[in-house]
This record gives structure tokens, sequence and C-alpha cells, in this order.
């Protein structure tokens, strides 16, 4: 059965929907104010054939409209809700002047229906209809979006779940869908272009001497020494997020901050959240103040019930949580961005209208010796001590400048030039530390190592090989790479072998956190757990620390392998991971 | 001084060679089992990071890894179609051209003597490591000629995080007689952020001179930026025709406070002071004209 709505029937069920609601935008049924949660009779494209139209439509936030790059004409696109052990055959047409791309982040497709030009097929040329067909073959709560150009900033993005064949282990009894976003009247390729001119373009909170010598918030204390030895670095400390709240309005299910998505419970119901991080360069920390919230799913996969009071949740990656309220109460949504320039915000109420106090923006976090990859070996996990920085003498200070960027410490297929600003002097694990600005809050914060698969890990075999990949940038220059080379620098492929176990490292060499994403597959981030290892397609890599996962490649094909910032990939933080022999009729 | 101008050209040329030779002391770097080894005991206190077992080595995909075709996509849609596809992906990650023009300084002077206008003008065109870059620089007396004007023209290259080598023409419209140079630069950010211009010249006449511009941005607050600023002109010999002396020929120093109403406008006031030094000054002295003074600085920053 096919469930598709098109722009006119959308209109028609804002009219009767939106009756004296504001309405920012077009909006999905499911992501309106208001909205029930996903009951089975919501419009959501479900079935075995679907229809999609990306074009571009008007999209209003804030009082302003802008022109975004939608999917059936809405911000974010449809629910496309299916279930596992069905097949799918969606027909995306494109009615932009330029190609286009749908990706289905997360879900374990065959290669040439993975949705990457130029990777596994050649794009959707304006006006044709590409049919992506697919067996669904796991569930959990995934998400889907553009892969051309720079068009998920603006717009072109939806969440999908994947219902399982068998019972949810998960019981609730109501559910939303969280999306989280950035949106920006800004043209995306103007915005490149301003941090090509000047990477500190959308920082507006940085050190200044006001602040020194005036009284001034947590996010000036720092000395003038210690101000000074970064200035030496030629480095920002105060350089979090490179696109920030002075640009963006962050969106909660396509509503801004002040519009209030609000979704709907009856207390004592076990709500299921599906939180999705749509975001091009957003990486957000959330947490609903008075509700602790148990997380049950991390990147579509199963996870033991964990409780915690706040995430922080990087981009391109998803967690399910389970939240009990018990009071006839409001409960506000707050999803911070990570330099706290700005929110997304939105309301869980059992009834239309109310809402709960917002909690201001908690200052910005400064970057410290652990980001710098230069973690002392007990070193505080604050990442705000700066302990032993202040009493360098100015000798120190540049033997301290030379050893950022030692290149005997990078490995011999490593390319350190001009693209390469730093290297980790002594990077840690940071699979137990908590987001960026989350170590010293003084509540339950997630960590990685929080995380359990539900499910024993399919493949038992230990890794016979072991791959480093440095994650490298120009902070100044706006260049990011793996290895210290730039995608568009011709790059040999990551070669893998089909069905191979290989343990992988991803070293991060830059003072900013990398969301990095590999399609077609699950990995197994090593967080301690073992044989429980949770199994993600993203994982976030903290400042001048590392991660591994172990991934057995059992996908053949050409894959993607990027830094899931749009802004970062688009300047080069991009590989392809072929797996080889391909199968079937291809080999 | 000649002399002291040919080291500092040489300098120029060479600094860029030995600033990437830094640190090529370890060709070999430390095995991978050593590095994880390095620090057995990371994330001791990230509850169980200590049951990472040791990975095997760093080594090559097996065989199996290169079998099959390059690229997987071309058994299914056309590989020529495909391989437009993949050029297309390769350009845009990673290979964007971009274009700054900068309009560093459009300012007027007031000061004892004349009115006089300045413009101090860049931008570039290209790549993230090859541009091409043209600088623009003069001033005159409001209301009346044109003092001095020239135009560079340069391809610049990013050898380092930090530092671009430049290389291209000068040439200078005004004063007479017009002068074509050959210029050799370094521009970039030093320690503590100093965006720092470096450069000889060698003109068609024979003439080695070089000037060398150092500005700093002390953020204020988020939006009212004061920079200092010193530039310094250096002559290697005596070139009596523009009045100019052997050995340090100018300083300018300058300090302007900007309000960055977005941050590609941002108008500004200061003050400036300038010097013409040794056998210049006694050339300007000679001429009655002044060695230079103190002056105030009203003007505009800008670029897109």
């Amino acid at each position: 059965m096919t469930a598709t709505f098109d722009r006119r029937q959308i209109l028609r069920a804002a009219l009767v929907a939106g009756a004296g609601l504001t309405f920012p935008g077009l909006l999905p049924a499911w992501a309106r104010s208001g909205t029930l949660g996903l009951v089975p009779d919501m419009p959501t494209l479900s079935g075995e054939d679907i229809a999609l139209t990306i074009g571009p439509s008007p999209f209003t936030v804030g009082g302003r409209t802008g022109e975004a790059i939608t999917i059936n004409g809405t911000v974010p696109a449809p629910l496309i809700r299916l279930r596992e052990g069905q097949n799918v055959r969606i027909a995306v047409t494109n009615t932009l002047e330029e190609d286009t791309s749908i990706h289905w982040h997360g879900v374990l497709v065959p290669f040439q229906m993975d949705g990457v030009p130029g990777v596994s097929f050649p794009g959707i040329r304006p006006g044709e209809t590409f049919v992506y067909e697919f067996p669904i073959v796991h569930a959990g709560t995934f998400w889907y979006h553009s892969h051309s150009g720079l068009q998920e900033q603006l717009g072109h993005y939806g969440p999908l779940i994947f219902d399982p064949a068998d019972a949810d282990p998960v019981g609730y009894d109501r559910e939303h869908v969280v999306v989280l976003s950035d949106w920006s009247f800004m043209d995306p390729h103007a915005m490149l272009h301003k941090l090509k001119k000047e990477a500190g373009y959308f920082n507006f909170q940085r050190h200044t001497v006001a602040g020194l010598i005036g009284e001034s918030g947590p996010e000036e204390q720092m000395s003038l020494a210690d101000r000074w030895m970064w200035r030496n670095m030629r480095m920002d400390p105060t350089d979090i997020a490179d696109i920030t709240g002075s640009t963006y309005t962050y969106l909660m299910n396509g509503y801004g901050p002040q519009e209030n998505w609000t979704g709907l419970f009856r207390p004592h119901e076990r709500v299921r959240l599906r939180f999705i991080n749509a975001s091009a360069m957003t990486v957000f920390n959330v947490r609903i103040p008075g509700l602790p919230m148990t997380v049950v799913n991390a990147d579509g996969n199963n996870v033991r019930p964990v409780e915690t009071d706040e995430f922080q949740i990087s981009v391109a990656e998803t967690y399910d949580v389970i939240v009990e309220p018990t009071e006839d109460r409001a409960f506000t949504l707050v999803a911070e961005s990570v330099d706290r320039s700005g929110m997304a915000r939105g309301t869980l109420a059992p009834r239309l209208g109310m809402s709960a106090g917002v909690p201001p923006l908690r200052p910005r976090p400064t970057l410290g010796m652990d980001d710098m990859g230069m973690a002392m070996n007990h070193g505080s996990m604050s990442g705000k001590s700066y302990a032993g920085m202040s009493g360098m003498d100015s000798g120190e200070m540049d033997r301290g400048e030379m050893d950022m960027r030692d290149e005997s410490l990078a490995p011999p297929d490593m390319k350190v030039g001009p693209g390469v600003d730093m290297i980790a002097m002594n990077p840690q694990y940071s699979a137990g530390k908590p987001g960026l600005g989350l170590e010293n809050v003084e509540h339950r914060v997630l960590v990685y190592t929080d995380l359990a698969a539900l499910e024993p890990n399919p493949d038992p075999r230990p890794p016979s090989r072991h791959v480093e990949i440095h994650l490298t940038g120009n902070m100044e220059r706006f260049m990011w790479s793996f290895d210290g080379r730039k995608f568009s620098e011709i790059v040999e492929p990551i070669r893998f072998a089909l069905n191979e176990r290989v343990r992988v490292t991803l070293v991060n060499d830059t003072m900013m956190q990398h969301p990095i994403h590999l399609h077609g597959h699950f990995f197994e981030v090593l967080n301690g757990h073992a044989g429980h290892h949770p199994r993600k397609h993203t994982v976030n890599v903290l400042p001048g620390t590392k991660i591994s996962f172990d991934l057995t490649a059992d996908n053949p094909g050409d894959w993607a392998f990027h830094c899931h910032l749009l802004f970062h990939m688009h300047a080069g933080m991009f590989n392809v991971v072929t797996v080889r022999p391909l199968t079937g009729d291809l080999a | 001084m000649k002399q002291l101008l040919i080291v500092l050209f040489s300098a120029l040329v060479t600094a860029p060679v030995l600033a990437q030779h830094q640190g090529h002391g370890a060709e070999e770097p430390p095995p991978e089992a050593a590095q994880l080894k390095a620090d057995p005991h990371a994330g001791h206190d990230m509850s169980g990071m200590q049951q990472l077992a040791e990975p095997e080595a760093e080594a090559p995909p097996p065989p199996a890894a290169f079998s099959g075709p390059a690229h997987a996509a071309d058994t299914l849609f056309d590989p020529q179609v495909m391989a437009e596809a993949r050029e297309h992906l390769r350009a845009e990650q990673g290979g964007v051209i971009s274009s700054l023009f900068l309009v560093d300084r459009f300012e007027a002077h007031y000061g004892d003597g004349e009115e006089v206008y300045l413009w101090d003008v860049q931008g570039w065109y290209g790549s993230d490591i090859n541009r091409l870059w043209f600088k623009t620089e003069g001033e005159g007396v409001l209301d009346d000629d044109l003092e001095s004007a020239q135009i560079q023209v340069l391809y610049s290259r990013a050898i380092t995080p930090f530092y671009n080598a430049q290389a291209g023409v000068r040439y200078d419209v005004s004063p007479d007689p017009e002068r074509s140079h050959l210029v050799l630069g370094l521009q970039g950010l030093v320690p503590y952020a100093f965006e720092v211009d470096a450069a000889a010249f060698l003109s068609d006449e024979g003439d080695l001179t070089g000037r060398i511009e150092g500005e700093f941005d002390l953020q204020i607050t988020q939006r009212v930026i004061l920079q200092p600023r010193l530039e310094l002109n250096v002559s290697a010999q005596e070139i009596p025709e523009l009045e100019t002396g052997s050995g340090f020929s100018s300083v300018e120093a300058g300090l302007r406070l900007r309000y960055e109403i977005r941050r590609e406008i941002a108008p500004y006031l200061g003050v400036g002071w300038e010097r013409k030094l040794g056998k210049t000054g006694d050339f300007a002295r000679a001429a009655e004209e002044d060695r230079g003074d103190w002056q105030f600085v009203l003007g505009i920053r800008s670029w897109f």
C-alpha cells in the first residue's frame, strides 16, 4: 500500500491541522506541532512502493522565508516507515535544476542503492527518476539525505524507521521522532567561501580583552599567559564549532526554538523519542530537565538500557530514549549546540499550548590540553585544566609549538603538508570521555562506554589486521582530510577484503571533533564491552583523541567514508572504502 | 646594506625549504605496536579500555581486496558516465576554488600637512595551495596628484600550514620614473598570529629593495578590533631618482581601531606615524619635504 502525499495535500492538511497554530513552513504530518505521536493511522510513507519528489520549496522559520531543497515539499522530509523483512521500491524524481541523490543513512543496502554520486551510482539528473530497490534487513531509527553538493544544508533530509520483524524488545506506549537540524538563510556555498577566507567568520564567542580586564563570565576565564600560548600556536581555543548560531536557526522537526514543536503524552506512558541529528554542522547536547532518559538504541541498534540525564549527539548519529513522565506537566526538550551559540527547543506536554521553562544557554566550553592531543597521563578529564601550561617559560612554549606538529609521530603513509597544522602528541582513547563541554556538568552524561549492544556482536573473530587513519586539517585554511590528503588529491581508496575482520583506529590530529561515518556497514566501537560493543554507523572522535572500532567488511562494493560535518567533507575529509571481491553476477 | 638585502632575499628563498624539512630528522616513525604500547593504560580510567587487545600490526590489505573491478558501480552503470561522476565528486570534495578581495586599508590621513588618501588592497583566486595573488597600494594628496601607486601580480603557493611563498612582478605606475620589479615574498601567520608580508623587489634598473609589513588583530570585544601595524622599507643601494637612500629608508607604524558592522565591513579610526630614515630623510629635507609625522587616520576595511 502506498501512502504518499504531495504538496497540495500537505497544504490542505496544514489548513485543517494548522488552524490556530503557528505554522513554520511546510512540515510533514509527524513533525507537526501538537502531534500525538506516531499512531498507526498517522500519514507516513510506507509500503513497498514509495514515490519521492525532490524540488525547491519555500521554508519559513522565525518569520523569515528562504528557499529550501525538499523531499515531497517539506523540511524535514516525510517519515518513511518500513518493516524488517519487506522489500521496498522508492522512486525518486528530481525536479531541481541540478543533480541530486538520496543516501539511506545507516541502512544496509546493496552498494548501488547507497545513493552517493560518483561512488554508488551516477546521481539523479534534473527531470530524471531513479528507482531505489532494496530489502529491509534490519530494524531501527535511521535517516535519509542528499549526498550531492551541499543540499543537505538546505533541508534535504528526513527520518526513516524500520520496525523489527518480531516483537520490539523496546516496549513503549507512544513515540515521537525528533529530527534536529541547523538552518541558515545564507547560501551554503557562500558559507564555505566565508570559511575559506576567514576560518573564524562565524565565531562571535572569542576571547576578548574586555573579557580579560572586566567583569566576565566563565567563557573568558583564561589567563593572559594561556591566551598568548594559544596565539603562539596560531589556534583559537574558542573554536568549538565552525558554523554557529550567528547564522544558524536550530530546528526541532523543522520548528525554530520560538515555534516550540510540541509532542504530546499522557502521564505514566512510556514514550520513545527517536532523536536524529540531521544537522549539516551542529553537534547537540540533548536533555529534558526534570526527566531522566533511558537510552535504548544508538545508530539504529538496540543497546542495553542505560539511564542518563544528558547526551551529546554528534552529526548523523541517532539515539532512541525512553522517558516516563508521571506528572501532568510540560517538559522542555533542550538541544543546545555544542558551542552554546543557540538551541533547538521543543516541548513534551500532556496538552497543546503548555510549555515549561527553557534553561539559558550554558557558557561556551574552551579547548584545553586534551583537545590538543597533549593529554597528561593522569590529566583531568575536564579538558579545562591548563595546569602546567601557565608555568611554561617562553623557551618551553617555543618547543611546545614545534611539538604540536611533530612529523615523526605521523604514520609513513600520512602526508604532512600545508593541510596539516597539528599532529596529536599523545592521543588518548576517548570512548569514555564526555562530549566537548560536558566534562563538569552536575548530572549524568552519556559516554560511549555506557553503550553495550543488546545482542551479542555477530562476528566474534579477532581482527586480523589494523588500519590507522588520521583525521587531519588546517583550521586557518579550512582544509580537512584523512591522512593529510584531501579526496580531491586523488587518494588511494581504503581497501578491505570481503568478510575481512579489521580493526580501525581513528586518530584525531585536529582540535575539532569529527563524526566519522562509514556507509553500508555497522562497526563495533571498542569501549570495553567485549562481545557487546555498540554497533554504529557514525562515531564521534573528540579533538586530539582516538577511537578504535572493529569492522567486518561484509558488504561488497564501494562505500563512502567521511566526516559527517558537511563542510569538512566538502573540504576534503572523504574517501572511498572498497570491499572486494564483488559477489553474485558482479563478481 | 646591499649584502644585507641579498641575505634577506636568499633567506626568503630558502626559508620555505628549511621549514619544510623541519622535523624530517626522524624519517622512521615508530612502528604501530610501539605507538600503542606507549600508552598501555590509555583510558585506564575509562572503564575497561584495558581489555582492548593489542591489535595486529598495521598491514596492507590481503590480495583479495585488490580483486575485481576498480570501481564497483562500473559493473552496473555506464562506465563513461560513472567516470564523469567520479571526477565531479573528486573535484568537489576538497578541490574548491575560492577567492578573496580584501580592502585592508582605504583611508584618509589628516596631519599638519596635506590631507592624504591611501589604499592597500589585495586579493587572491585559486585553490587551498595554489593561488593567483594581487596586491596594490598607493597614495595621493586629496584633490591633487597621485604620489605613488603600485600593483603586484604574484603566484602564491602554500608551503607550510601558515606560510605562502610568493613570486611575481610589481609595476609602479607612479612616481616617475616608472619601474618594474621582480618580486619574491613570504606571507602568512607567524607565531602569536602576526600577519606578516615580507618581500624583496629587484627593479629593472637592478635596484634591490625590500619591505616587511606586520599586522596583529587584538580582539577588544566580539566586534571591536585593535590592529597595530608596522611597515619597514629597506634599500640595498641609493636610488637618487627616487630620493631613496641605502639602508632603512622608511618606517610606518599605525594603530587602528575598527568596528566590524559585519565581518566584511569595518570602519576604523586610528593614528599613524611615518618617518623617512637616514639618507632618504636627507633627500626629503633637501627637497624641503616632511620627513614624516603623526597623522590621524579614518578609513574602512572591507572584504568579499
